[in-house]
């Protein structure tokens, strides 16, 4: 079973979203250059384009989540589709039973695109490799392996705060994820997309215990060092730290933690003086960030939350082949 | 019933036979090599064209589940006794994780009378070393070896507590039963895949190279200490196989066995979660797979076993942490060995004894030897013949299995289990 098997048709177009990994880079821009067509959309009186009319997408949730099944239900209306929003909170026994039996289930009903958020890595896989050939599987998250239209919206971000891949060209930025990398599907795509796309640096900074073990094979330079791995960063990424992880051997308190990895005023002084900050939400004050870096000039934290509607329009629209084109894209031409 | 198998490379490790002969078998046993008894041309006598074939003793599988007592939805004695005598296996030996778990003699006792009635291979049980394989009571071990129990493991459960591992272990020595361990630490062993950039990448919990090192370790410490007979089942780190390397060459009695497809596939061979390459212990990393091949070849693993798990169709088709461990591995135990050969890591005979001298002694059975007298457990095949293996083609009820697809060479055409034919392929008749 392979990810770019599943992951586009014979003709190199999007078919389902699964992973960034594997996709091109010329369709992670297109992508992009689609998501800046839509992100005039949400501002209009009239929020609606008409390019999935009549098409039935099921928000497949089996694990919690507030932002991206708002944003993605909200992208699904805008495009003009039916949206069915299911939340299937299945107990951590009987996940896997319940994700197949709901598949055919829905499946029955004739839907046409499901979006899956999963607990469990490689969720939309085993999805994707069920479905019926039409249907169309987006991943908005399977466990700690990839969440990819977060790593898009991400770039999308990065793109029009500092200019970065404009006009699909190569950047030199310096780029920091910081924190629990080992749990985290966000910092999987982002790394992913950021290597794709082509950026100067790419660093990852924690404690060994929240490091997957042979990081550095993603592509990217190792940091413990917090003020080590700021230092000249253009943008830094901060992850979420979840309650849980203080109960297991991984940290000792979440107070020792921002003390020694939380992003304060004073870290920040580490990074280049136009440096941006990002989190994928949501934040935990005082834990992972401080309040005045949240808050603050620097932090993109709410514009990423905008842009996901427009990002994840523009994925839902492509894998569904309703964008209208009057040129084919770029990844799909010969130059 | 009489057999003459005329013809073959005769090859029989227990005495260091290798040539083109004749076997004879009478009464369920070995009668003779070379020449048959004045008085065998009496009455009777059948006879098997093995000419460009290879004849050996019947395989020894030192690992099958069964799913007998407990999983009959995955598979039965009947089912897969069959399936052993297709791939020349004639002794299976089958973990006490049954439903009920083999920790009473009458469990053990319904799995002999269930393999008897099949009549197509022999089974053997290894009891629990524990009550329920619970870890914290010692299980009747006297009592299952009276029954027939060739040994005793805690099979897939790891024992914490290492006052109960050693209590157990004394007690097992007291009564002369071999310990059969999977070393793998309760803590460490928790992950679904090795630990290393395969599982980094696809986001799945790794189990160390530490969870078998750790487990192993400490078990080699209180084997020293107790002086009880330990086997190693299925490794799967070339660190492993240094350790275990290391305390046999210090003197300490102990053996070690691999499951044929940890031999063959890597933790990269997972893809994008391919649930077939979901087992447990994990498929490592190349330079392990390489240093399981290396101890293969140097004796420290004297063993090669299927590790059998057969399972339906669902137990496969999850997310992949979600799914069940486990390969269909009992048809292609012989290809996969053989395989050894042209890879110059074992000679012929030598990947013969990896399947029959070495585990039937280990379990202390009499079997895995042609000598005259033994009971007449042979295994005729082709080592020339090349197949595909389908899901059509298999026999076993478990379709489970990572090498559907795959070109293999070696075919068994016989089997006899105590002198009689328990499986003879049709095809392969002149």
């Amino acid at each position: 079973m392979q990810a770019r098997d599943l992951q586009t048709d014979g003709k190199g177009r999007l078919k389902h979203f699964l992973c960034i990994e594997g996709l091109p880079r010329a369709l992670l821009l297109d992508i992009l250059d689609a998501a800046e067509s839509f992100a005039g959309v949400g501002e209009r009186a009239v929020k609606k384009v008409p390019l999935m009319r009549g098409k039935t997408i099921a928000n497949l949730f089996f694990e919690a989540s507030t932002r991206t099944r708002t944003t993605f239900e909200l992208a699904a209306k805008r495009l003009s589709a039916d949206v069915l929003n299911l939340n299937i909170q299945a107990s951590s026994t009987s996940k896997g039973e319940s994700l197949l039996d709901t598949l055919r289930t829905l499946e029955a009903m004739h839907c046409d695109m499901f979006v899956v958020r999963h607990g469990m890595s490689g969720a939309a896989h085993l999805i994707a490799s069920h479905v019926a050939d039409e249907v169309r599987v987006i991943n908005a998250g399977d466990g700690r392996h990839e969440h990819p239209t977060q790593a898009l919206l991400d770039c999308f971000t990065i793109r029009r705060a500092t200019g970065a891949w404009a006009e699909r060209g190569s950047s030199s930025l310096v780029i920091a994820i910081v924190g629990d990398v080992l749990h985290s599907r966000v910092a999987r795509s982002d790394i992913h997309a950021f290597n794709t796309l082509g950026v100067g640096e790419l660093r990852v900074v924690g404690p060994k215990t929240l490091l997957p073990n042979a990081v550095e094979t993603l592509g990217v330079h190792v940091f413990h060092d917090p003020e080590a791995g700021l230092c000249d960063a253009d943008v830094i990424i901060m992850l979420r730290l979840q309650n849980e992880r203080m109960q297991g051997a991984l940290l000792p308190s979440a107070l020792e933690y921002f003390k020694t990895y939380g992003l304060t005023p004073a870290r920040l002084l580490r990074a280049k003086p136009d440096v941006v900050v990002m989190h994928p939400g949501p934040i935990n004050r005082g834990v992972e960030i401080d309040s005045a870096v949240a808050d603050g000039s620097q932090s993109l934290i709410l514009e990423q939350v905008r842009y996901g509607i427009a990002v994840r329009m523009a994925v839902m629209s492509m894998a569904m082949g309703s964008l209208p084109r009057t040129r084919p894209p770029r990844s799909m031409r010969d130059d | 019933m009489r057999w003459r198998i005329r013809g073959g490379r005769v090859i029989d490790p227990a005495r260091g036979l290798d040539r083109v002969t004749d076997l004879y078998l009478a009464a369920g046993r070995v009668l003779s090599v070379d020449a048959p008894p004045p008085e065998f041309g009496d009455g009777q006598v059948r006879e098997v064209d093995a000419r460009g074939l290879l004849v050996c003793p019947g395989f020894v599988d030192l690992c099958a589940r069964l799913r007998e007592p407990g999983s009959e939805h995955k598979a039965t004695i009947l089912s897969e006794t069959r399936a052993a005598a297709r791939a020349g296996i004639t002794t299976l030996c089958c973990p006490p994780d049954t439903l009920p778990i083999i920790d009473t003699p009458a469990v053990a006792e319904l799995v002999h009378r269930r393999a008897e009635e099949s009549g197509h291979a022999k089974v053997v049980c290894l009891g629990a070393l524990t009550a329920g394989l619970a870890g914290r009571q010692l299980a009747e071990m006297f009592h299952l070896k009276a029954i027939g129990c060739v040994g005793v493991t805690n099979a897939m459960s790891p024992i914490a507590d290492t006052e109960v591992l050693r209590r157990a272990f004394e007690y097992a020595a007291t009564a002369g039963l071999t310990v059969f361990l999977h070393a793998e630490d309760p803590w460490l062993g928790r992950g679904c895949l090795h630990e290393g950039p395969v599982a980094t990448r696809l986001g799945l919990p790794g189990i160390p190279e530490t969870a078998e090192t750790v487990a192993l370790s400490r078990d080699l410490l209180l084997i020293e200490q107790t002086g009880v007979r330990a086997h190693f089942c299925r490794l799967s780190s070339a660190r492993a196989v240094a350790l275990v390397r290391a305390a046999q060459d210090a003197g300490l009695p102990i053996t070690a066995d691999v499951a044929a497809h940890q031999l063959h596939l890597t933790d990269i061979d997972v893809g994008y979660y391919d649930s077939l390459c979901h087992v447990r212990p994990p498929l490592r990393s190349l330079r392990d797979r390489e240093g399981l091949r290396e101890g293969v070849c140097a004796g420290v693993i004297g063993a090669i076993c299927s590790d059998h798990q057969p399972h339906e169709r669902d137990a496969k088709t999850a997310p992949f942490e979600a799914t069940e461990p486990g390969i269909s591995a009992l048809e292609t135990l012989l290809p996969l060995t053989l395989a050894l050969v042209g890879d110059a890591v074992l000679t012929l005979p030598e990947a013969i004894a990896a399947l029959t001298l070495r585990p039937a002694r280990i379990l202390g059975i009499e079997a895995g030897s042609l000598a005259p007298g033994t009971p007449a457990d042979v295994c005729v095949f082709d080592p020339r013949a090349d197949w595909t293996l389908t899901k059509e083609g298999l026999i076993s009820a478990g379709k489970n299995t990572p090498f559907l697809g795959w070109s293999l060479r070696g075919r068994v055409t016989h089997t006899f289990v105590s002198g009689r034919v328990v499986f003879e392929d049709a095809a392969a008749i002149r």
